[in-house]
């Protein structure tokens, strides 16, 4: 296994994500050249001399440039929290879902679908609201659930948590069928669509709200770095260095189930981002969280970005759901990096 | 100044661990606990370094009970060595050894010596690069033992130092069992009190100033490994006939069996 040098990947990834982000508002049905997103940027400067087509600005500044902000949010909630529960978890392959939020929001938001009946759609911003908060407090419940079955008088324990996440996981699957089973066809599509993941919803206010989500993660995980680094080698070993595991486990289990419970009520369900590129991550600059959640987030961002805009154009004019894309494009990004890396071993 | 523990309990769900359990680890020796499988050693071992509280009884650490010291405090007096370290992560060994050197503030430079240190200590040098999921049974034990060693390389102005060590030979070869006796009678000598579980008699009978022997939850006896050990204690113990012998060099008892 070789391994690159940390600064090296999150530098270029820093340099990236801007690139990203400028192809990603200049990409859509309507594309939009560098030089005509400059002449917007630049009108909305106070001293801006040049003009640019209102029809221009109006796509960027309503339309695109959310989305891609809310793209850029999400994926970096995703990967970070995926990067965060591997570690406590001790297991490379854990993923958000582990902890219940995902099968919690999810019935959540298909149960405000049912219930709902014809009134989401025929107020649709207000619908989708309801449906995003349906799936905020699912998931929330979901995790807490899980959390008080793990937790005894001795502390969490991590395998029971594991094990409590599949039960729930289990029972929130049951309960989707069971709804989908009583909802009528049009009920089914939105149910279906919105497990797909989607960012169409895509709007100032919601990017506001990720925004703040996403400060906070991005902000609070880190400091908990040298705590996971010790944790992978084991709680009792973490509690010998100074490590108030209990406390450190309890802080980054809330944050996660925060961070993924927004997302899901922002975007519905986008797999993939949060499970492969910690792990990639991992195999490019090796298990420190110090380099290994700055590195997650961006690279979550990156991807999801890049997702997202491939998903608006290549059945344009309409558009796919993001969640296809990401796992399209994640996965054989994936299985290249095993491949490799089984050689090299 | 010592980390003592009197008249200690444990008691789990029904069963008595321990029961009326007292030692005392005085800086600058080093205690040996020895008995058959199952008999406690262990669990004496979780309640010395505070991660299982007893059900009766007191642990203290220089003068003061374990659990009033900080974790961070007590991080810097106090490393433990459990017998099994499951990490399957790809850190590179001195990374792990790093890892040791959480509860400080040295600094990146300083640390990155001591970790080079430690590793040069227990022969693990050559290993400093490589991927510690890679690493053989043994490699992987010396290069925790470094990860402990580099916790309490220098003392800390909190009191004296204690290294706990949970059958730190089990998987090592002729050369490194020797080595790791030699590292524990060299940390003696800087004042830092040693505890730790071994099943080979002989290589505790030449470690250990205080012999410990274990028999179903309780001390069947303590003190210097020659009068601790006699045929006697063996057989009640071990349920093993042996011959206590001298060794010819080092004087300290020998037990054939």
């Amino acid at each position: 296994m070789r391994r690159f040098s940390p600064p090296f990947v999150i530098g270029l990834l820093v340099f990236l994500l801007p690139l990203v982000v400028i192809f990603a508002i200049g990409t859509g049905t309507v594309n939009i050249s560098i030089d005509e997103i400059l002449r917007a940027i630049m009108a909305l400067l106070p001293s801006g001399s040049a003009s640019a087509s209102s029809q221009a600005s109006t796509i960027l500044f309503d339309i695109r440039l959310p989305r891609v902000l809310l793209a850029l949010c999400l994926g970096a909630i995703l990967a970070i929290s995926g990067a965060v529960m591997q570690g406590l978890f001790r297991n490379p392959l854990a993923d958000p879902s582990l902890i219940g939020v995902s099968g919690g929001a999810s019935v959540g938001a298909s149960m405000v679908i049912v219930m709902a009946g014809g009134w989401v759609q025929s107020s649709a911003a207000l619908g989708l609201s309801a449906v995003a908060m349906g799936a905020f407090t699912g998931g929330f419940i979901a995790t807490i659930l899980v959390y008080r079955l793990a937790t005894s008088n001795i502390g969490t324990s991590v395998t029971t948590m594991l094990l409590a996440g599949i039960a729930i996981g289990a029972i929130a699957g049951a309960l989707n069928s069971l709804l989908s089973y009583f909802a009528d066809n049009d009920m089914l599509r939105q149910m279906s669509l919105w497990q797909m993941g989607n960012l169409s919803t895509a709007n100032w206010s919601r990017v506001a709200i990720i925004a703040a989500v996403a400060v906070l993660l991005v902000g609070l995980f880190p400091r908990d770095s040298r705590a996971l680094n010790a944790l992978l080698l084991g709680e009792s070993e973490a509690r010998h260095l100074g490590i108030d595991v209990q406390r450190v486990k309890r802080r980054l289990i809330v944050l996660t189930a925060l961070g993924i419970g927004t997302s899901v009520a922002m975007a519905g369900m986008i797999g993939f981002v949060g499970l492969v590129i910690p792990h990639a991550i991992r195999l490019l600059i090796g298990p420190d969280h110090r380099w290994l959640l700055p590195g997650s987030a961006l690279a979550g961002a990156i991807l999801l970005i890049v997702a997202d805009s491939l998903a608006r154009v290549v059945v344009a004019p309409t558009e796919l759901p993001t969640g296809i894309l990401t796992a399209l494009l994640g996965a054989p990004f994936f299985v290249a990096l095993l491949i490799q890396r089984r050689r090299e071993i | 100044m010592a980390l003592a523990a009197e008249n200690i309990s444990l008691h789990i769900s029904g069963f008595k661990l321990l029961r009326d359990v007292s030692m005392r680890v005085e800086p600058g020796t080093v205690s040996a606990i020895v008995g058959p499988n199952g008999a406690g050693k262990s669990s004496l071992l979780k309640v010395l370094t505070g991660e299982m509280t007893a059900t009766l009884g007191q642990v203290d650490l220089n003068h003061q009970p374990l659990n009033t010291w900080t974790l961070k405090q007590k991080a810097k007096m106090l490393a433990v060595l459990p017998q099994h370290t499951a990490l399957n992560f790809p850190f590179t060994a001195d990374e792990v050894v790093a890892l040791g050197r959480i509860p400080h503030q040295t600094g990146k430079y300083q640390d990155e010596l001591i970790v080079a240190d430690a590793l040069k200590a227990v022969d693990a040098s050559y290993l400093e690069r490589r991927f510690y999921t890679q690493m053989s049974g043994g490699e992987k034990q010396r290069v925790q033992l470094a990860r402990v060693l580099a916790q309490i390389w220098q003392p800390t102005q909190l009191g004296n130092q204690f290294l706990v060590l949970d059958e730190p030979t089990s998987a090592f070869d002729l050369s490194h069992q020797k080595l790791t006796l030699e590292i524990v009678r060299g940390l003696a000598e800087q004042g830092i009190g040693v505890v730790l579980v071994l099943h080979d008699l002989n290589l505790a009978a030449r470690c250990a100033d205080n012999l410990v022997v274990f028999d179903s939850g309780t001390i069947a006896a303590q003190g210097a490994p020659e009068e601790v050990l006699t045929e006697q204690l063996i057989s009640q113990v071990f349920g093993v006939r042996s011959i206590i012998a001298k060794h010819p060099v080092t004087q300290k008892p020998l037990v054939i069996t």
